[in-house]
């Protein structure tokens, strides 16, 4: 593992009797773009202010490339690093003015600044903005433009707080994908708060779930999204079958697990009589109608159910199965629901892989 | 409307000929309020920063007398500031009565809160996120506050316009501690009362005119600064 750029230890802060951020250890590496997700009021900005040296825990100690954070070098550690924010507040200046403001602040001459600013403007495609007044700008060019400004600093570690949350869906996706080659480019280490599932696992390496203040899990992004360590994260990853069970039996490899309403196959070794979770994504659910032979399908998994809910989603159609007291959610495109022609109260058989179950042993 | 065009006249007369009375009470006039606003900004923004930026016990007390301050009569804060500096009085001792200084520091009194609460107003109407932002590219905490004022320049200058129009323009207190003395406290409104007093409306006049191309001056210059565009940055620290 490459060194810890940034490590916290213990941090606790709480706001009057209220704990609003407790954690035990963490550690952000160099040259990793870390994404910390997690529901609203979780504390993911207080974790980035925290980690930005704008906010100084109760308790803990924040240790940035080697050296613990004290009163004193505080600002000189801070420099090191920049904070870009979910609004960005920009002074009644130009463009230009806005984005050398950081260098300015550390004292460097004007030409100087220039050279540094100048192939960020273009990067972020803002350089013909330069001269405009940053008060005249949409909500999207403001935030190339506080990205410029943290971005000029080369800043040894990068912290966004949902910087893409404030803007509509068509220049939030440019500005992502801007982003996302800038840092796999430049390899700046980043840490990345943000609500947004997909956004994490664009630009994330490593995910760190947060939930109530507390980190519920942390590791490389895919492995968060698809094994999730319990229910929660579970729920917040987006999987939303969850179905308790005992495993019934075992062999090498393979087990079979009785549930409320039905068995399911899943792949692991495990002993017959354990409590497990079984976790599904709405993605890995098909649907077909009762009776048809399931000959083309490798889905191991059949379970026959009643629809209780559909609900359009976007380009997809969302259906709830019921299946004798167990909900699967499931994630059908358009024309297999036009194929099917499902509606609420229609019996249907609900089918997945036993590869697509990722199951969590409860204890 | 014949007393008005003669007191025009009559202004036009005074000033341009020089008369060595007029400018001594216009410059007392200047000098006095002048120095009063400074020293109101002095101790009023300060204030003003630190009750919109921070929070402590007892701040909303001192948010309601500032507040109250801001339209504080003259002729009271006249009336307190003669008791302190009456000879005989607790500041007696420092023989300020009836002279510059006493006016100076009534008006201070008058001017204080008015900067100190249209401060506070100024920087209540910058977001507050705007302070995380500027340290989180790495502003130092006086560089901070330097910008946080830059970018509340245009109602920080309306505090010290409003701050100097209350001062220039008042009678009471500079009257009850400064005694319009004739060469040594007397200012163009003390002296406006006089001559209208004594049914000289020329002269009353005439000293009318100059406090209002004062005032329209002295706010015209900082309009001047206030609408300009340009910003100056700090220096790095």
């Amino acid at each position: 593992m490459a060194e810890a750029l940034l490590t916290l230890q213990d941090i606790l802060v709480q706001y009057g009797e209220v704990p609003i951020l407790e954690v035990p250890s963490m550690a952000v590496h160099a040259g990793e773009v870390l994404a910390v997700i997690g529901p609203n009021g979780a504390g993911k900005s207080t974790l980035l202010r925290v980690m930005g040296l704008l906010e100084q825990p109760i308790r803990g100690r924040v240790t940035f490339q080697g050296q613990e954070v004290t009163r004193d070098n505080a600002l000189t550690l801070r420099r090191r690093l920049a904070s870009v924010f979910q609004e960005p507040l920009l002074l009644n200046a130009s463009v230009y003015e806005n984005a050398i403001l950081g260098l300015k602040l550390r004292g460097l001459d004007r030409e100087t600044a220039r050279q540094r600013v100048r192939p960020w403007l273009e990067r972020l495609g803002i350089a013909h903005l330069a001269e405009r007044s940053a008060r005249s700008l949409s909500g999207g060019e403001a935030q190339r433009t506080s990205l410029v400004r943290a971005l000029a600093l080369n800043p040894d570690l990068l912290l966004l707080d949902e910087p893409f949350s404030a803007l509509d869906p068509p220049t939030r996706e440019g500005l992502l994908l801007d982003l996302e080659t800038v840092l796999r480019e430049t390899k700046i280490t980043t840490v990345f708060v943000t609500h947004e599932r997909s956004e994490a696992s664009i630009l994330g390496d490593s995910v760190a779930v947060l939930i109530g203040g507390r980190f519920r899990q942390v590791g490389p992004s895919v492995e968060v999204f698809t094994q999730p360590v319990n229910e929660e994260v579970a729920q917040f990853v987006g999987v939303e079958t969850t179905l308790s069970g005992v495993v019934e039996m075992a062999t090498a490899g393979l087990a079979c697990v009785r549930f409320n309403g039905g068995d399911a196959l899943v792949v692991g070794d495990f002993r017959p009589g354990e409590r497990v979770l079984l976790c599904l994504r709405p993605e890995d659910i098909t649907l077909s109608p009762p009776g048809a032979e399931a000959l083309r399908s490798s889905a191991r998994n059949r379970l026959a159910g009643t629809v209780v809910k559909v609900t359009p989603w976007g380009t997809h159609f969302r259906v709830v199965v019921d299946c004798d007291g167990s909900r699967l959610v499931a994630l059908i495109t358009r024309p297999s629901f036009t194929d099917l022609g499902l509606a609420e109260a229609q019996p249907v058989v609900a089918s997945f892989k036993a590869t697509a179950v990722h199951v969590i042993r409860l204890r | 409307m014949e007393l008005i065009l003669e007191g025009v006249f009559t202004a036009f007369r005074l000033v341009f000929s020089g008369d060595a009375d007029v400018w001594a009470i216009t410059r007392l006039s200047l000098t006095v309020s002048g120095a009063a606003t400074l020293i109101a900004l002095i101790l009023g923004i300060p204030l003003g920063i630190a009750l919109a930026m921070t929070r402590f016990p007892g701040r909303a007390i001192v948010v309601a007398l500032v507040n109250t301050g801001m339209g504080l009569p003259p002729v009271v804060v006249g009336l307190f500031i003669s008791i302190l500096l009456w000879r005989s009085g607790p500041l007696g001792f420092l023989n300020l009565i009836y002279t510059p200084a006493a006016m100076v520091i009534a008006q201070v009194v008058i001017a204080f809160p008015i900067v100190a609460g249209l401060t506070m107003a100024a920087f209540q109407t910058l977001n507050p996120k705007l302070r995380l932002q500027l340290l989180g590219i790495g502003a130092s905490r006086p560089q901070l506050l330097w910008l946080l004022c830059k970018e509340a320049q245009l109602p920080l200058l309306a505090a010290v316009m409003a701050g100097f129009g209350g001062v220039i323009s008042e009678v009471g207190s500079v009257l009850m501690v400064g005694g319009n003395i004739k060469g040594q406290t007397r200012v163009l409104t003390t002296a406006t009362v006089l001559e209208t007093s004594m049914g000289n409306f020329g002269i009353a006049i005439a000293l009318g005119v100059i406090l209002l191309t004062l005032a329209f001056g002295v706010n015209f210059i900082l309009t001047r600064i206030q609408q300009r565009e340009q910003i100056r940055w700090p220096r790095p620290s």
